[in-house]
């Protein structure tokens, strides 16, 4: 008997059930939907993830104020005013991994245009930001180093800011007051999206740092609350944390054994953190599919063995026009396999949907990827053969006549 | 001689107790024979015929069919012979439920050398014109008579072309009109060159047969 009519007479035999059919392969439908949408969601929160993370900028390191201590921030980091802009100067001139580096002063204000106003972030920069965070301008252009010099009362508006202020009209070369003064808008920055935990990134005005400190603040100092630093690689990344780490300890001069007065950081912890968790889901996950899947199994041995008692008579009467007994064990393993493998289709079909679900909440992509669906199917097909077997094996070792004979 | 029977025996062990249920047959059958097997209830009849059509081994004896000694043949070579050299025609026709007359005569080409759809397909449908019911090629055995139903087990035991048929009971769940309809078939079936071995209770359908052997306890009177 070749192998399409095997598969014909299981697939009709199982069409001839439906409901039993169905339901017997529900734990197998289930297991397989659990891995698939898991693995799609994962998928598509890695990528999306490793997209956010590179839009934070250009091989980016961070240098906090205050120090790392005990896996905490003693003393809460970037309140202490240890961080100047002249270090991250002496970081870019003095480390070779250093490409671009740009002081951040964090400010927040409201921000009001005509009759329009907008609570929004004001980030205190220097003219290499565009460039450190790899964002380019949607118009206008950015602040020049001379502004920052004198501190001049200019800015350059994230793109939502721009839609609640300008409401359509061009924002370039508009006034818009902060606190009370007036400040030109020299431009508008390119849309960036959500950061990886969620956060506006458009929702900010960027000024001299100059200005945010002396004009904003008002402060006499030049400290700063944040350094970043796009390096020439990711691949450096020990070494250039040590140099940067080297050069801080120098300018600050800490004595050799004190604890360093800042904190240099970068994407990959967060990307570990994550990733971690992430995978711990996912384990999780698979365990409760890979139980669902053993459960499923089970059903499907156990209503391959009632199809096989109530089929006694077919058996027997295959077996007299000619069935061998090998004949009979692969159709009853054949119709296990198919129904588990049609399982494991309408399971692969509800876990993506399932992951189209999650991910279109949370505006993530899904990665269905074929090597997924490919070991889905052949695992539902394995556990077709493994549970199957036995009850097909009983059919292959019954006695034709009285097999003949059941009723 | 189609078939030899040389001391067959056949004895069930069940727990401590054997029971012989055939004890030591010589029995010669000819190519193109019409034989009827009577005898009375438990007299062994069934579990001839089951050894004849190779569905059971004996215990002891040869069994020569078409000069091939097949009493120690291994199960797949049994299931072979039943394939290609003998139908099968039950008192209760064992059809496939809720499948067509049409799919149940394809059965056994299932079994044997590759046929391809259309031509399984062509072979039944021939066949069950020639037996009257063209017109119930898709009927399920539930939509058809009694005496349908065995004409499409009839169809189903001659599909691959068998030189020997053998019947238990073939009019056992019959009325009178369709026995003889059945009995009509087999004497053109025998006039056709098959050998026929049918068991019956019935002494005007055993008439019909060219030899009869009475059976008792296990043994050919
Ligand atoms: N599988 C079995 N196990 C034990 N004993 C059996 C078995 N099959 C048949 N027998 C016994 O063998 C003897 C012959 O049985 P068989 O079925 O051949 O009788 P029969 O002549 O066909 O009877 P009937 O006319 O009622 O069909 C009986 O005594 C029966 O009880
Ligand atoms: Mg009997």
């Amino acid at each position: 008997m070749n192998a399409l009519a095997i598969f014909r007479i299981a697939a009709r035999a199982l069409f001839r059930n439906k409901g039993r059919s169905l339901l017997t392969a529900l734990g197998i439908i289930i297991g397989i939907a659990a891995v698939i949408a898991v693995v799609a969601v994962g998928q598509g929160a890695a990528v999306t993830m490793q997209t956010q993370i590179s839009s934070m900028g250009n091989n980016l390191a961070m240098v906090f104020p205050g120090s790392m201590h005990m896996g905490g921030f003693r003393g809460g980091a970037g309140t202490r005013h240890t961080l100047t802009a002249d270090d991250g100067e002496a970081i870019l001139r003095e480390s070779p991994y250093a490409v671009a580096v740009t002081p951040v002063v964090r400010s927040g204000a409201q921000v009001i245009y005509r009759e329009n106003d907008w609570a929004t972030s004001i980030q205190g920069v220097g003219v290499s930001y565009p460039e450190v965070r790899s964002w380019s301008m949607k118009e206008g252009d950015f602040f020049t180093e001379s502004e920052v010099r004198s501190g001049s009362r200019v800015g350059v508006l994230g793109a939502t800011v721009a839609e609640q202020l300008f409401a359509g009209e061009d924002p370039v070369g508009k006034s818009i007051r902060i606190r009370n003064m007036s400040f030109r808008v020299l431009g508008v920055l390119a849309r960036k999206g959500s950061a990886a935990w969620g956060q506006d990134q458009d929702d900010m005005i960027v000024i001299p740092w100059t200005t945010a400190r002396r004009v904003l603040e008002n402060s006499p100092f030049s400290h700063v609350n944040q350094l970043l630093i796009s390096l020439t690689s990711m691949d450096d990344l020990p070494q250039a944390r040590e140099d940067i780490s080297n050069i801080l300890r120098q300018r600050h001069r800490l004595a050799a054994g004190a604890d360093d007065d800042f904190t240099v950081t970068d994407m990959t912890e967060v990307t570990q953190m994550i990733t971690q968790v992430s995978s711990l889901m996912s384990m999780l996950l698979t365990v409760i599919a890979s139980i669902s899947l053993i459960v499923g199994g089970i059903g499907i041995m156990n209503i391959m063995l009632v199809s096989v008692t109530e089929r006694t008579r077919e058996i027997g009467l295959r077996m007299a026009v000619g069935a061998r007994r090998r004949d009979i064990l692969m159709q009853f393993v054949v119709e296990a396999i198919t129904l588990a493998g049609a399982g494991g289709i309408l399971g692969i079909i509800l876990g993506i949907v399932v992951a189209k679900g999650v991910a279109g909440a949370n505006n993530w992509p899904v990665v269905v990827s074929p090597g997924a669906v490919l070991l889905a199917l052949s695992f539902s097909a394995g556990i077709g053969i493994f549970f199957g077997f036995y009850p097909a094996w009983r059919a292959s070792r019954l006695n034709p006549i009285e097999s003949l004979r059941h009723e | 001689m189609l078939i030899r029977l040389q001391q067959i025996s056949k004895t069930y062990r069940v727990g401590e107790i054997d029971i012989p249920a055939l004890r030591a047959i010589d029995l010669e059958i000819a190519r193109g024979e019409f034989l009827a097997i009577m005898g009375a209830s438990g007299s062994g009849k069934s579990t001839l015929l089951n050894l004849l059509g190779c569905l059971d081994r004996p215990t002891g004896g040869t069994y020569e069919l078409d000069g091939q000694e097949i009493s120690r043949l291994s199960g797949d070579a049994l299931a072979h012979i039943r394939n290609r050299k003998i139908g099968f025609v039950f008192q209760n026709f064992n059809l496939l439920t809720r499948t067509t007359a049409l799919e149940n005569v394809e059965l056994p080409l299932y079994y044997g050398p590759w046929l391809s759809t259309s031509a399984k397909q062509k072979k039944a449908t021939e066949l069950l014109v020639r037996l009257g019911l063209g017109d119930r090629l898709h009927h399920h055995p539930s939509q058809l008579s009694g005496g349908q139903q065995q004409r499409v087990a009839i169809a189903r035991a001659l599909v691959n072309e068998p030189p020997l048929i053998l019947a238990d009971e073939p009019t056992g769940n019959l009325d009178s009109r369709s026995g003889d309809e059945i009995m009509a078939l087999f004497h053109e079936l025998n006039a056709a060159g098959i050998t026929l071995i049918m068991v019956t209770h019935e002494p005007d359908i055993a008439g019909h047969a060219h030899r009869i052997i009475h059976m008792k306890d296990g043994a050919v009177l």
